[in-house]
């Protein structure tokens, strides 16, 4: 589910292209999360005016389509950074020390989860197991994963790839 | 796969590609071309070996040689020793820590030896994006043979397996392809859970990453089998690999005649459409998982009724695990009475774990119903890493709880578990040693539960926050002991009033710590000390007398809590001091210690 636009604009074509993949629907009941999937992967994230436009092609309620942005994690009403850092907090990485390195990262971008630095080059956020739990504790920058996380020297030259 | 007499399997799971494994194959292509063997010598990026541990791993058939944490640069002498010259590559050979000498069969590795593999059997050894590797390891004779049975026959062979849903309950299987079969409809739907959403278990993943055309053909056998027409897997969005490699099988299969219009000749038509999930731990539970394929919040209702009654769009529904999928077409191919004699009394076969933490070999391995917890952690995961004292394991995830040395010789299956105060769960296996703080795991997991409690129902919503309000003041060194109380009377309740799954057994994590290591709360609570030296409010920081006075913690710590005289033992000032681990980092001497 990448990334296709995410340059987090609202442009009119934008709007077609969404417009476009409701119109080709076979069958509208029930497509609201699929909608919201395409949606978020057109405009890189889902602000209230992509939810009304949404609600009113679908014809449901707006209530309906914010109740199910806010419900499933996934989907993000802010923009993301350049970058998305992800901390995982799977188990496996979490007795192998990943709330230091979330806290690492903190530090260094000085955001908190759910935030992104006023440059929009890093986001941060925690997820729930990469699958790479011998590599533990391991980070997702992108599509990237970084394994062994064990020192804030490694979190820092880790950013610096990317500044 | 005929006209090639030499293949090199290179893992391709989540895993080992982190680690560079796509540059491994590529290098490999690169040199077989430069020998010009390309046409005798295949490589191929498989599903997942298992052995993450020593990822990424590099298989050459038809000797079985096993590399193991491989280079991408390394290519060039597997190539140029091995296959041109016929030589083992010894530094890439396994070495066993205890003999320390190479083993090159993996079948010889203790972390293999007592293994036995039926959900996994084709990862690790065919190409999972190509169908015709499935079809030539008996895939889709499963299908054949079901479809010249009768449908009640198909369900009395599963009944007769004694599969259990491996996505936590453990409900026989075949008994809930009966109800669904029993429940007469124009259309009824078969379902396949791949919404893992557990931290610390990614053994669906492993699945679809590594054969999902097992899952595609069992899918269709319960169709059959039900009286369904279609089949939908709801699998999380975070999980890109899987979905391609899904999509590719099921489009391969529409395209060999084995979903679609009359399978097969017969006049069963069946097909799979793949559905996204979007994060929310909670769907995983059947309900709440059907409300969000219908596109809605994904909140549980009430059962009854079933989804075997009333699913999907209200129809009949029949939803299963993946993991229990993938065991469908074995079943058939060997028959119920080979399947049932793997395992315990109660619970038949053999289930996947993610067994990780602080084990020495992590990675994904199946075993036996019925295999010791000291068999999974000493012989198989060679035991706990850095030499350090086994404390406990926690399995089933955010909903299981915590088994300890006492449990080590308990035979593992469902029942087992659960009387343990535990549970199987998906299959998460995490091992925890004595640095571990029990208060903080349970709070950890608790984290979990408060923030993806779906606030249906009130004991989940608000019983798991007070659960974990609780748990923080234990941590942070303000908890008393009515706190203790407390903790257990609000778990219980919570486990007798939630409505679903996820909020019965969220206290599972707390209640089974408290049972268990007892000590250590009231360690936290009325001695105000972390036993496991983890919970930073509970610790002090001390120079000992092997301070040689260099300045460097002086120089380090951000409050200056650390005064003294050069060459001259320093001394911590407890008031000023954050507890931040500055100075221990600094120290070249181990002068500082915590505790």
């Amino acid at each position: 589910m990448g990334c296709e636009g995410c340059t987090n604009q609202l442009t009119e074509s934008l709007y077609k292209k969404l417009e476009q993949f409701i119109d080709e629907l076979p069958e509208k009941e029930g497509a609201l999360i699929a909608v919201l999937h395409k949606a978020q992967s057109i405009f890189g994230h889902l602000p209230a005016e992509v939810q009304q436009f949404v609600a009113q092609k679908l014809n449901v309620p707006v209530a309906q389509v914010y109740g199910v942005v806010s419900f499933y994690s996934f989907f993000t009403m802010t923009p993301k950074g350049k970058n998305p850092i992800s901390v995982c907090l799977g188990t496996a990485c979490y007795v192998r020390g990943s709330d230091k390195v979330l806290q690492a990262f903190k530090e260094e971008l000085g955001i908190e989860i759910g935030e992104t630095t006023k440059d929009g080059l890093f986001s941060l956020d925690a997820l729930r197991c990469v699958g790479a739990c011998g590599l533990a504790p391991v980070v997702m920058i992108g599509d990237k994963v970084y394994g062994k996380i064990t020192s804030k020297e490694q979190v820092k030259s880790i950013l610096n790839e990317y500044r | 796969m005929s006209k090639y007499t030499m293949h090199i399997l290179v893992c391709g799971g989540t895993g080992c590609m982190s680690s560079h494994s796509i540059e491994i194959v590529e290098n490999l292509k690169k040199y077989i071309a430069k020998t010009g063997m390309q046409d005798i010598v295949q490589v191929l990026r498989t599903g997942c070996f298992g052995f993450c541990e020593k990822g990424p791993i590099v298989k050459i058939l038809p000797d079985n040689t096993f590399y193991v944490q491989v280079k991408p640069e390394d290519a060039e002498e597997i190539i140029k020793e091995h296959i041109v010259k016929g030589r083992k590559v010894a530094r890439l050979l396994y070495t066993d820590p205890t003999t320390e000498r190479h083993i090159s069969d993996s079948k010889h590795m203790e972390f293999y030896k007592k293994q036995m593999r039926v959900a996994l059997r084709n990862c690790g050894f065919i190409d999972p994006t190509n169908i015709e590797e499935y079809i030539a390891r008996d895939g889709y004779a499963a299908l054949a043979k079901v479809l010249t049975m009768s449908q009640e026959d198909v369900i009395n062979e599963v009944k007769k397996s004694g599969l259990r849903g491996r996505g936590g309950g453990g409900f026989p299987t075949g008994l809930k392809w009966e109800f669904a079969y029993k429940n007469k409809s124009d259309q009824k739907y078969v379902v396949c859970n791949a919404d893992e959403g557990d931290p610390g278990a990614f053994m669906d993943r492993s699945i679809l990453e590594g054969d999902p055309n097992s899952v595609v053909e069992a899918m269709a056998i319960c169709g059959y089998a039900i009286g369904a027409q279609k089949g939908l897997v709801y699998i999380r969005a975070e999980y890109p690999l899987a979905i391609k490699r899904l999509e590719a099988a099921i489009h391969s299969a529409r395209e060999y005649g084995l979903l679609g219009e009359n399978i097969l000749g017969t006049s069963f038509s069946f097909d799979i459409e793949i559905r996204f999930g979007a994060g929310a731990f909670v769907c995983g539970e059947e309900t709440a998982l059907i409300h969000s394929m219908e596109g809605k919040r994904g909140e549980p209702t009430t059962k009854p009724p079933f989804p075997a009654a009333s699913g999907y769009w209200g129809k009949p529904t029949n939803v299963n695990n993946v993991e229990t999928f993938a065991n469908i077409p074995v079943i058939f191919l060997k028959g119920a009475d080979w399947f049932n004699k793997i395992g315990t009394e109660k619970s038949k076969g053999t289930k996947v774990f993610a067994l990780a933490g602080k084990i020495n070999n992590v990675g994904l391995i199946e075993v036996p119903m019925g295999i010791t917890l000291r068999e999974v952690i000493y012989d198989i995961g060679g035991g706990i890493k850095d030499g350090k004292k086994f404390k406990a394991v926690q399995t089933g995830g955010p909903s299981g709880g915590c088994l300890t040395e006492k449990d080590l010789n308990t035979p593992i299956d469902f029942d087992n578990l659960i009387a343990k105060g535990s549970m199987m769960g998906s299959g998460g296996m995490i091992v925890m040693d004595e640095d571990d703080c029990m208060p903080a795991v349970a709070k950890f997991y608790l984290e979990f539960t408060a923030e993806e409690s779906c606030g249906k129902c009130t004991p989940c919503r608000v019983g798991t926050k007070r659960l974990l309000e609780i748990l923080e003041k234990i941590v942070a060194g303000k908890g008393t002991e009515g706190d203790l109380v407390t903790l257990e009377e609000l778990g219980n309740t919570i486990k007798d009033t939630a409505l679903c799954g996820l909020g019965q057994t969220a206290p599972n994590p707390v209640l089974s710590t408290l049972k268990e290591f007892k000590a250590e709360y009231i360690a936290h609570v009325r001695d105000k000390k972390c036993p496991a030296g983890q919970c930073s409010a509970l610790l002090s920081y001390m120079i000992t007398d092997k301070c040689i006075g260099c300045t460097a913690c002086a120089r380090n710590c951000p409050v200056n809590a650390i005064t003294g005289v050069v060459k001259k033992q320093h001394t911590i000032d407890q008031s000023k001091c954050i507890k931040c681990g500055a100075c221990i980092n600094k120290c070249k001497f181990d002068a500082i210690i915590k505790g």
